[in-house]
């Protein structure tokens, strides 16, 4: 298919939305089965009103995907809390045709993964669209190529709107920081308490570690 | 997203677009019958009829435009070349301080490194604020983030000696719920500054908070030589700022922020009639003949939106913007005015040239930094962030006439005008090409001068070399570590130093874009002090403006340069990275170390 066609065909149906969900029409509605063997509609069951965190891959990927997975596993840990709570992680295959509920689930058994965390398999076509929607690299020869990885972990907080991305192999600290940067604002009161706390941490320091706004948690 | 086959072309160098607005300097033929600036001061006083406005209520949130067909067509030549504010100094409230001043609501930093030493003799404050502006007549107003709310940001004008602290106010709406992220950190590219200061792309901050970048204004080399505030040769005088936001520069630069900042001495002393010997004479007086040229690409919505993709990349622009205004037209007279050519991207590479070819383009500074002498050229290639100050001479135009200055760079992505030119234009000229129109209009006593020698570059020859670095920028398909733009197989952790430097030394970088032919130029920048290109490919710099000294160095596919960098007077944390921002936004970031 002409990849210039494509990329318009799927801009076609993209609104100008006066709220700040881009809704259905950019997420899709598109039905989706979970490893637990359910039917999920993208937007309304996935995406709508909450903070998630979205990465590709698919069952027997020998490469990058056992890693990413075993990566997001440790953030999943380390959100443990919030996971399945206020934020919701997805892994969506990029080889549908070869990833049914069955094998995903055996898939995310064997990596220990936790409730609060769901993957997905759907069709050729609404996985790709939600590929180039969601995990562009706006090239082409990587975003078109079934054999490539989308090496990022999404995270989006439909509720504002919030868009942020990092490599999948980004260090676990540096994920959930990202994660933690799609959170609605903190009123400033409680921010400048916890610029205080960071202050205090940077004080004693030689040489200074960033994202700086990563000290004031504990 | 309905261009990003587009914006991803292959085969297709770097892009980069950014944006801006003014307030408007009312100049053209008044310009001629005001005094030329001597200092800073006057400078702002003499040109700048901009008076400060109370802030006015932020604009709303505009709805999310992520639809895009093209922009709505726009008559060329409809509106002055605005001139950005030159900003005033003020006295900040609470005063700048070494620590950070977390309670008045600061972001935390490290202190100030030599405070004391470098003690602010003024201070400036920029709020950064979401605003309507117009950046053409036949276009509905636009929301932008601007600092002080305008685009491009005001430029700041200041002397080398003279210590100064900007206090970044971060004014945007915590609730924005469009492309772009509401925290900022902003770096002033290229300054020699230290690191608390330097706008490092993981230092951001949020909505309500403020920071105090301390902008030393000394030259490199200050330990070695401090009677005379470091090295004159190392001099640069043209700087711009603008946000770094780690993962979000492409989106906030777009929207708005972006501004400059020259910086004068008694070389440059931005006085034409300068009657010290050692003053250069340049065509001089802000926005009356040393003009700023701020260049960015967008993309309009119909309701005057700015088009960015949902996750924030921004695709080249078809309306082509200089200093906030869609083609923009100037009145100049028959004499030498000096042009500060920035690209403030997010992605676009330009290739100016003039419609008459028997003017030449005298370049006499790449990235703020002279030439030793002037270098004629027909036409340049100028890479996102890259700058060059050139002087044209209308000096043999007749009255009445029109010169077009225009983008030749066949890119495929065309501005799309969809008005014919009022005027017949030049034989080969489109009006597709035109970035602006500059229009001869009276005489004008010329006292400038270009000199022949402009500097004299500092001596490397017999400085050690402490050490050696490559640095290889990678796309690679289908990589195990992650995101597929890499430097040296790694993507951005600002948490993890690829390479500590010592303070005080030297080093050659090898800097090589080993992608495949038909992929992107990098623009590769790197923070702190400017370098000279020893070798591209193995042989000493063929062009004639890369033979200085530089930020920003394009790096097209298979490419490999040899670079003399120093590394003085400050520690810290610092960046190479691509400054194409759509890339440096996916990542193609390293953060590097200067350590004691």
């Amino acid at each position: 298919m002409d990849r210039r066609k494509f990329f318009t065909s799927l801009a076609g149906s993209m609104p100008c939305s006066a709220s700040a969900s881009l809704g259905p029409a950019f997420f899709t509605n598109a039905v989706f089965r979970t490893h637990e063997n359910k039917e999920v509609k993208f937007y309304d069951d996935l995406i709508k009103g909450k903070h998630v965190v979205i990465n590709f891959m698919y069952a027997n990927c020998q490469g990058s995907c056992p890693v990413t997975t075993a990566i997001l596993v440790k953030v999943q840990e380390a959100l443990q809390k919030r996971i399945g709570q206020d934020i919701f992680m997805y892994s969506i295959s990029i080889k549908p045709e070869e990833d049914d509920p069955a094998t995903l689930k055996e898939y995310a058994r064997m990596h220990r993964v936790k409730p609060g965390w769901l993957f997905l398999t759907g069709n050729r076509f609404d996985t790709d669209t939600l590929r180039l929607r969601l995990a562009s690299e706006h090239h082409p020869g990587i975003d078109l190529d079934p054999n490539q990885h989308t090496g990022m972990v999404r995270v989006i907080n439909d509720v504002n709107n919030r868009w942020l991305m990092c490599p999948s192999q980004a260090s676990v600290e540096t994920i959930v920081q990202t994660i933690r940067w799609c959170d609605l604002p903190k009123p400033l009161e409680v921010r400048m308490r916890e610029n205080a706390i960071a202050q205090a941490k940077i004080d004693k320091m030689q040489v200074l570690p960033t994202w700086l706004g990563s000290l004031s948690e504990s | 997203m309905a261009r990003s086959a587009r914006d991803a072309k292959k085969a297709k160098p770097d892009k980069k677009g950014d944006l801006s607005r003014r307030s408007v300097l009312k100049m053209g033929a008044a310009a001629g019958a005001v005094t030329v600036l001597t200092s800073k001061k006057s400078a702002a006083s003499a040109f700048l009829p901009f008076q400060e406005v109370p802030a006015a209520p932020p604009p709303p949130e505009p709805a999310i435009c992520t639809t895009f067909t093209g922009s709505p067509a726009t008559r060329p030549f409809m509106q002055q070349l605005p001139i950005p504010t030159a900003l005033q100094p003020t006295n900040l409230n609470p005063a700048p301080t070494q620590s950070a001043n977390i309670s008045a609501g600061e972001a935390p930093r490290a202190d100030h490194q030599r405070w004391n030493e470098f003690l602010p003799q003024k201070q400036y404050a920029i709020h950064t604020r979401p605003a309507k502006v117009t950046f053409h007549p036949d276009l509905p107003q636009s929301y932008v983030w601007g600092f002080n709310g305008q685009v491009q940001g005001p430029t700041i004008l200041e002397k080398y000696g003279e210590p100064v602290i900007v206090r970044f106010y971060n004014d945007l709406n915590a609730n924005h719920t469009g492309p772009g992220v509401p925290e900022i950190t902003v770096h002033l590219h290229n300054g020699h500054t230290a690191s608390e200061s330097d706008g490092f792309a993981g230092d951001f901050f949020g909505t309500g908070l403020f920071k105090d970048n301390h902008y030393v204004n000394i030259y490199a080399g200050y330990d070695q030589s401090p009677q005379t505030l470091g090295d004159p040769n190392e001099a640069q005088y043209t700087y711009w700022y603008h946000d770094h936001r780690a993962m979000a520069t492409a989106p906030n630069t777009y929207k708005g922020l972006a501004g400059m900042y020259w910086l004068f001495d008694k070389r440059d002393s931005g006085n034409e009639n300068d009657t010290n010997p050692q003053a250069l004479r340049l065509p001089s007086g802000y926005g009356v003949h040393d003009i700023p040229l701020e260049f960015s690409d967008k993309s309009f919505c119909p309701d005057g939106t700015l088009f960015m993709n949902a996750d924030g990349n921004v695709p080249e622009g078809d309306k082509w913007c200089i200093n906030g205004a869609i083609q923009p037209f100037m009145r100049v007279n028959r004499r030498k005015y000096r042009f500060r050519f920035l690209n403030t991207g997010p992605s676009r590479t330009w290739t100016h040239a003039l419609s008459d070819s028997s003017m030449p383009l005298t370049v006499i500074s790449t990235d703020g930094n002279l030439l030793q002498h002037p270098v004629q050229v027909s036409s340049f290639v100028h890479s996102v962030a890259e700058r060059y100050d050139v002087i044209i001479d209308f000096s043999q135009r007749n009255l009445g006439d029109h010169v077009y200055l225009l983008n030749i760079d066949d890119d495929g992505h065309p501005q799309f005008v969809g008005q014919p030119s009022p005027t017949p234009l030049p034989p080969g000229v489109t009006i597709e090409q035109v970035t602006m129109r500059f229009d001869v209009i009276a005489d004008e006593t010329d006292n400038s001068q270009v000199p022949s020698t402009l500097t004299t570059y500092p001596d490397i020859s017999n400085i050690p070399i402490a050490n050696t670095m490559e640095w290889k920028f990678v796309r690679k398909n289908n990589d195990p570590q992650g995101l597929n733009f890499q430097i040296n197989g790694k993507t951005f952790d600002p948490n993890r130093s690829d390479h500590q430097v010592k303070k005080g030394t030297a080093e050659i970088w090898t800097i090589s874009n080993v992608t495949p032919q038909s992929d992107w130029t990098h623009p590769v920048h790197i923070h702190f002090e400017e370098f000279r290109v020893l070798t591209r490919n193995g042989a000493p710099p063929t062009n004639p403006l890369e033979t200085g000294r530089k930020d920003v160095i394009r790096m097209p596919p298979g490419n490999q340069v040899q670079i003399f960098m120093q590394f003085r007077d400050f520690l810290g944390r610092y960046l190479i990275h691509c400054h194409n921002m759509d890339h440096e936004d996916i990542f193609m970031m390293v953060r590097w170390d200067i350590v004691p």
